[in-house]
């Protein structure tokens, strides 16, 4: 018999070694997926992981991680500070497309004014769409009590809705024939989230993300707010003794994650996609949540999860296109990540150990 | 530091792998937005992107990358086969129109081949099919079929290809049995099992006997089957899993011809931009087989249609014809002329309801 204990301690080690042990195992059982799907496996994980980073076309496959990665750590770092105290935003996904809507109708409102100042309006305009779709679920919550996972969720299809709305009506360009969707913000040079450097693939969301790492890692760790999210997602008791204000805790985290979300959705809508339509969202706001328990809800480590989750998106469909892989076989490795780095985190809080069996 | 070896020298043999093949063989990648067992749309595309390789064989090679999302990861889908060595890229959705503009400026000497867009460049063809014509038989079988004089219809995008068909579906149903009326849903995908088969639930719930979809999945058919005494059509495909009943007909689309010849126009040298727009004519859009749940007369009427499409002597919008506002559209025997068709955005006079806006 084998069974769980409990450790007086969660394990320092296990908790740094859970994502390493994840993405092995990830690798192991996806290789055997892909053998089963008549692939060679080495050949198959070869090339999701090496041929972006390392293969012949690295150089249009690198700037890519950035484009695809940034909007993930982006939201995941606001995601982050509320996972810490215990306050879930299951919505970012809602967020993001708010943030696209207010920051895209901001600079189509000015549409063709050439002037610098456009794109920092579009910008605020964008942090504004999220954090006002964040603090919906954050003011029920303090005022009513009411769940945020299910307030901040249902928001999502509620945002789906105005999607749809402006894209066939409001937002909807008028020289585009009748067809649903905005004028392309990357031909209004004003209002265009352009590459800094031509190819780089670095433009004003990576740039941002980076920067919201920076500031999360020192506001967890040398300010007394991020102090006060650690301890009320630690020792809840401990932090009313502290005098943490739970109602402005709850405000803060939502409506910080919100207005990430806003502008990762702003950054994407003027940038590398260009046009407010229907199916803008493609679910950076659902992976993102992934992305955050990936890095251990540690800026470093969304950082470093981003990327690697940008990877498999980027490799996977180099897969499919050069080994004939189904995408579906390549969702299935991805979800596969989650799923074991969630049963190795049991590692962390208990260890394995053979029972003795005992006399009745 | 083994495993990094093996990675390196299975990524050089994939390298010398792709490089060998780009010279002598002609390379065709498709990108599509469902799944290929998606029973519909992007299968139809796929089996068209078979029947290249089988007409070509080793003179060609295809890759394709499915379920792809329309937007920034379209462009990226279609700039890694273009550096792959792509000659010949079909991107298969409305959506992927500004991304496959994008990328064909980057590569001039590769073809693009964007299905049901407006925007064509020197390297960029655009092509579609005159689904409504299918459209047009389908509302008259419905139109004389129906008993609650109720007609469903699973809408995906109230864009003018599915404005179109709704239009022709309704003016050939109307045409049949004056008392029919139309209720249409939204769905707001391409490709929703789910959403598709609520929407199909909720329209039965309606009293609707007939299910008209433009939506890509087999989930109506299912929960028409499920419901007993509701008949459906296949679409982009033949969905003949569901015939006899309640399958009835189909409208498919047959890209084969089409993927073939675009082919042989870059192996020789004579690809040129196009606006291509075919139908039952060309035999891009087929009419799938009637079952035997049809009436014998009515089948023969819906043929004799079909018939008068195929020879070009009957247009699906002939005139007279009003729109929803009561205001003039067609007069008598005036057809419509493909500008218009091709950006329509209001309803016939009868339809209820607004188009979304």
């Amino acid at each position: 018999m084998i069974v769980l204990e409990k450790r007086p301690q969660p394990s320092k080690a296990w908790s740094y070694a859970t994502p390493l042990v994840a993405v092995l195992a990830t690798m192991v059982c996806g290789g055997i997926l892909f053998t089963l799907l008549g692939k060679n496996p080495i050949e198959a994980i070869g090339t999701i992981f090496w041929e972006p980073l390392f293969g012949e076309f690295a150089f249009y496959y690198r700037p890519q991680l950035l484009v695809k990665g940034a909007p993930l750590v982006l939201i995941a770092i606001g995601l982050s500070l509320g996972f810490k105290a215990g306050i879930w935003n299951i919505g970012a996904e809602g967020q993001y497309i708010m943030g696209a809507i207010f920051g895209a109708g901001a600079g189509l409102a000015f549409y063709p004014l050439d002037a610098w100042y456009v794109f920092p309006i579009m910008v605020i305009a964008g942090a504004f769409g999220g954090w006002l779709w964040a603090s919906i679920p954050a003011f029920l919550k303090v005022r009513f009590g009411t769940n945020e996972i299910l307030v901040s969720l249902m928001l999502v299809y509620v945002a789906e809705q105005m999607l749809a709305s402006v894209s066939l009506g409001l937002l909807k360009n008028p020289e585009g024939f009748g067809f649903p969707g905005s004028r392309n913000l990357q031909a209004y040079d004003s209002a265009h989230n352009a590459e800094l450097i031509a190819g780089s693939g670095m433009h004003w969301g990576v740039v941002t993300a980076l920067i919201a790492v920076i500031f999360s890692y020192i506001l967890l760790n040398r300010h007394m707010l991020g102090f006060h999210i650690r301890l009320t997602g630690e020792a809840p008791r401990a932090a009313k003794f502290a005098g943490v204000n739970p109602a402005r805790l709850i405000l803060f985290c939502l409506g910080l994650s919100g207005a990430l979300a806003g502008l990762a959705g702003m950054f994407e809508v003027s940038g590398p996609s260009g046009v407010v339509s229907i199916d803008f969202n493609v679910g950076y706001g659902f992976t993102a949540i992934i992305v955050a328990f990936l890095g251990r809800l540690h800026p470093v480590g969304i950082l470093l999860a981003g990327g690697l989750m940008a990877l498999t998106y980027i490799g996977g469909e180099i897969a499919q296109s050069q080994l004939g892989l189904p995408a579906a076989a390549i969702q299935v490795f991805q979800g596969m990540l989650l799923f074991f780095l969630l049963a190795f985190d049991l590692l962390t809080n208990y260890r394995i150990r053979a029972a003795r069996s005992e006399v009745a | 530091m083994k495993f990094t070896s093996l990675l390196t020298s299975a990524a050089m043999a994939l390298g010398l792998a792709t490089t060998a093949m780009a010279e002598d063989k002609t390379k065709v990648g498709f990108v599509y937005v469902g799944p290929v067992g998606d029973g519909g749309w992007t299968y139809e595309h796929n089996k068209g992107r078979l029947a290249v390789e089988e007409e070509f064989g080793d003179k060609v090679e295809t890759v394709f990358v499915e379920s792809v999302p329309e937007g920034p990861d379209a462009e990226r889908v279609m700039t890694q086969m273009a550096l792959e060595g792509a000659d010949l890229i079909f991107t298969t959705s409305f959506g992927y129109m500004d991304p496959t503009i994008n990328v064909a400026k980057k590569f001039p000497n590769v073809k693009f081949e964007h299905a049901t867009g407006y925007k064509t460049a020197d390297n960029v063809s655009v092509y579609s099919a005159r689904f409504y014509e299918g459209r047009a038989v389908q509302g008259h079988i419905a139109g004389k079929m129906t008993k609650s004089n109720t007609i469903g219809y699973i809408g995906s995008y109230p864009i003018p290809e599915v404005i179109r068909g709704i239009n022709s579906a309704y003016v050939h149903a109307k045409k049949v049995n004056p008392d029919v009326e139309f209720k249409i849903i939204w769905a707001y995908t391409w490709f929703d099992p789910a959403k598709e088969a609520d929407a199909a639930s909720v329209l039965i719930e309606q009293g609707a006997d007939v299910i008209l979809q433009h939506t890509d999945s087999t989930a109506p058919q299912a929960a028409a089957q499920e419901a007993g005494n509701v008949i459906t059509f296949g679409q982009a495909s033949d969905m003949s899993e569901y015939a006899p009943f309640p399958r009835v007909s189909s409208i498919i689309d047959d890209w084969a011809p089409y993927y073939i010849a675009r082919t042989q126009a870059v192996m020789d040298g004579t690809w040129e931009s196009a606006n291509t727009w075919d139908g039952i004519r060309e035999g891009m859009v087929a009419i799938g087989e009637i079952s035997d749940a049809v009436p014998a007369d009515v089948k023969e009427e819906a043929l004799a249609l079909k018939a008068a499409m195929a020879a070009g002597e009957y247009h699906p919008f002939t005139g007279p014809l009003k729109k929803q506002d009561g205001s003039d559209w067609l007069g008598e025997g005036e057809t419509a002329d493909d500008g218009t068709l091709a950006g329509m955005n209001f309803y016939v006079e009868g339809l209820e309801g607004e188009i979304p806006q």
